[in-house]
């Protein structure tokens, strides 16, 4: 998860700079070196490092001799796999902002009622959140299988025909795995919007009520602006979660069967671990970095700029 | 929250329809739940039975499968391994990202902003991008095979997101505060541990939190480093447990649901905590 820059933010802001010019640099070092040391050791140097090993054909044991400067991304974006990845990562993307919106929208519009049980509900709503990627992929694995739990339910209630290999499909695996993510992590996008409709000034409604707007218009009008920048940071989420997604591909189909259900991520793992290419794997995680990079920076500048008070807007630096 | 809802309800915003709201929320309910009440139940159930029948009931109930789990030493390693990474990776984090945070907001000099956007800049980076790197780096170290290699990893890539959660709060406690420790004779440190630390523990407890739950859930790092199965926390666990025992699902069902069971535990004790903390963490 990126990007949190804090629920303080706006709080801290309404104070004035503290003018403190007491430490002497031997405390400032001192305070500072412990965390310098450790960013610096496990997470600056190894992305350098990738970006160094993604410039040689490599296998991960001998020396790098083999400088082979831009070819590995030159490969990258040739193979057919790799596209085939990327262009799942795009119907990730596109999937999440197109149904899960709409639907965690529904469902925060719906709990944000008076209503008995709603804080069951939203308690419920949110524990798949809470679980692993790795023990929701074991959950579903099992509920999958041909002849699991989703077979026998369709045929229980008269649908048997609508029995698929749902995990073996190379057509259908992907869409699988998509309702599997959104059962996942709906619940996050739910309880934010939530937070965000509790913002919302009933007032507001009663206004546009007497002005004679219907729901809808009330939902359109008053609602929808007003929820704007929770739903610009989700979107922010929801897109870079979907460019890095990893766990859940990895544990229930290996990218399988035959790249069907792969991502970007899930390839790059299968090149460096399971064929010794880790020149050409770096290079990969390289060209994922660049996309959310990229990504990232285009958002700000483009969308969450006016969300001043947003918490992502500063991020870039 | 709640008080929100009944003034809404009071002031009577609009007139709401209420038997299909609940048909609506009691279907969501029901999808949300299923998978995890057939996992649980599954785990009560024999091998024959849930191949005769995937969508029966336990008939009879059998706690074999859940005893087997319970008294086999698999699972109970797995968790001690699972809590000393989480413990050693949220300790680091909070530690080192707080000491940070001081000179950080409470300090002026020069290339501060500097070195506030240089962590910052770490959220960019997923584990992912620098998994591969990492299992070479922490090969070098000598620290594969170690729970320390997970944890170290971890807390390097919790950092931007503490230092950012945890700045604005230190630079909100006042001036006054600072200078009367110093009348008091305290010093720098003594000001940190006794006054600044003390005053940001919402933020802390946030920060704490993101820290847990995402080294508690971390699987890429554990699957790269950890190959003795003596050492696996408990995502790799589960993982590799399903495609081990995969001719035993009701041993994988027992075996997934009671890992689930510490997520959940936490999860009910803050539940208020984890939801206010992440919504509010990302909103802004």
């Amino acid at each position: 998860v990126s990007n949190i820059d804090g629920v303080t933010a706006g709080r801290a802001r309404a104070r004035p700079a503290v003018r403190r010019p007491r430490g002497t640099w031997l405390e400032i070092a001192l305070f500072l070196a412990p965390a310098v040391a450790l960013y610096a050791v496990f997470l600056i140097v190894p992305v350098v490092e990738a970006v160094r090993y993604s410039l040689y054909a490599w296998d991960g044991l001998g020396p790098l001799t083999d400088f082979v400067r831009l070819g590995n991304y030159r490969e990258a974006f040739g193979d057919a796999e790799f596209r085939q990845a990327m262009g799942h990562n795009g119907i990730l993307v596109a999937l999440s902002l197109i149904l899960q919106l709409p639907l965690s929208l529904g469902v925060a519009l719906l709990l944000n009622r008076p209503l008995r049980g709603r804080s069951v509900l939203r308690l419920l709503f949110f524990t798949p959140y809470v679980l692993s990627e790795a023990i929701t992929a074991v959950i579903f694995l099992q509920l999958l299988q041909p002849d699991g739990l989703v077979d026998a339910a369709l045929r229980d209630v008269g649908l048997g025909g609508l029995v698929q290999l749902w995990l073996a499909d190379t057509k259908l695996v992907f869409y699988t795995l998509f309702v599997v993510i959104t059962w996942k992590y709906i619940g996050f996008a739910i309880i934010l919007f939530l937070a965000g409709l509790q913002g919302v000034p009933s007032e507001l409604h009663e206004a546009a009520a007497m002005d004679g707007a219907s729901s809808w218009e009330s939902f359109r009008f008053v609602t929808l602006p007003l929820l704007g920048p929770t739903i610009r940071i989700w979107a922010f989420l929801a897109v870079i979660g979907s460019i890095q997604l990893f766990d859940i591909v990895w544990i229930m189909t290996r990218g399988g069967p035959a790249g069907a259900s792969s991502t970007m991520a899930s390839y790059m793992i299968d090149q460096g671990v399971n064929s010794y290419r880790l020149g050409y794997a770096t290079a990969v995680a390289v060209i994922l970095f660049g996309i959310c990079f990229v990504f990232s920076l285009l958002y700000q500048v483009l969308v969450l700029r006016r969300d001043v008070a947003g918490g992502t807007a500063r991020m870039a630096g | 929250m709640s008080a929100a809802g009944t003034r809404a309800a009071r002031t009577g915003a609009r007139p709401f329809a209420t038997a299909p709201v609940y048909v609506v929320g009691l279907a969501l309910a029901a999808v949300v739940l299923v998978p995890i009440v057939y996992v649980a139940l599954g785990g009560f159930r024999t091998n024959s039975q849930i191949a005769a029948d995937p969508a029966g009931l336990p008939d009879p109930w059998v706690s074999h499968n859940y005893a087997d789990v319970i008294t086999a030493g698999t699972f109970w390693r797995q968790l001690g391994n699972s809590m000393i990474v989480a413990a050693i990776a949220t300790a680091l984090i909070v530690g080192v990202s707080s000491l940070a945070c001081y000179p950080l907001s409470r300090m002026e000099f020069r290339g501060r902003e500097a070195i506030y956007t240089f962590f910052t800049f770490g959220l960019l980076f997923p584990v992912a991008v620098a998994a591969l790197p990492l299992y070479l780096l922490l090969h070098q170290l000598g620290l594969l095979e170690s729970l320390l290699g997970i944890a170290l990893p971890e807390a390097a890539f919790g950092i931007p997101i503490t230092i950012i959660i945890l700045r604005p709060f230190m630079r909100a406690v006042p001036v006054e505060l600072e200078d009367a420790a110093a009348m008091d004779g305290c010093g720098h440190f003594g000001f940190f541990w006794r006054i600044l630390l003390p005053l940001s523990r919402p933020a802390l407890v946030t920060v704490i939190i993101l820290s847990v739950i995402t080294s508690w859930n971390n699987y890429i790092l554990p699957f790269l480093v950890l190959t003795d199965p003596g050492h696996w926390t408990l995502p790799l666990g589960v993982a590799n447990y399903s495609t081990e025992h995969s001719a035993d699902t009701a041993g994988i069902l027992a075996f997934t649901t009671v890992s689930m069971v510490p997520a959940l535990l936490f999860f009910l004790a803050a539940e208020r905590r984890i939801v206010g903390g992440l919504s509010g963490a990302v909103k802004g």
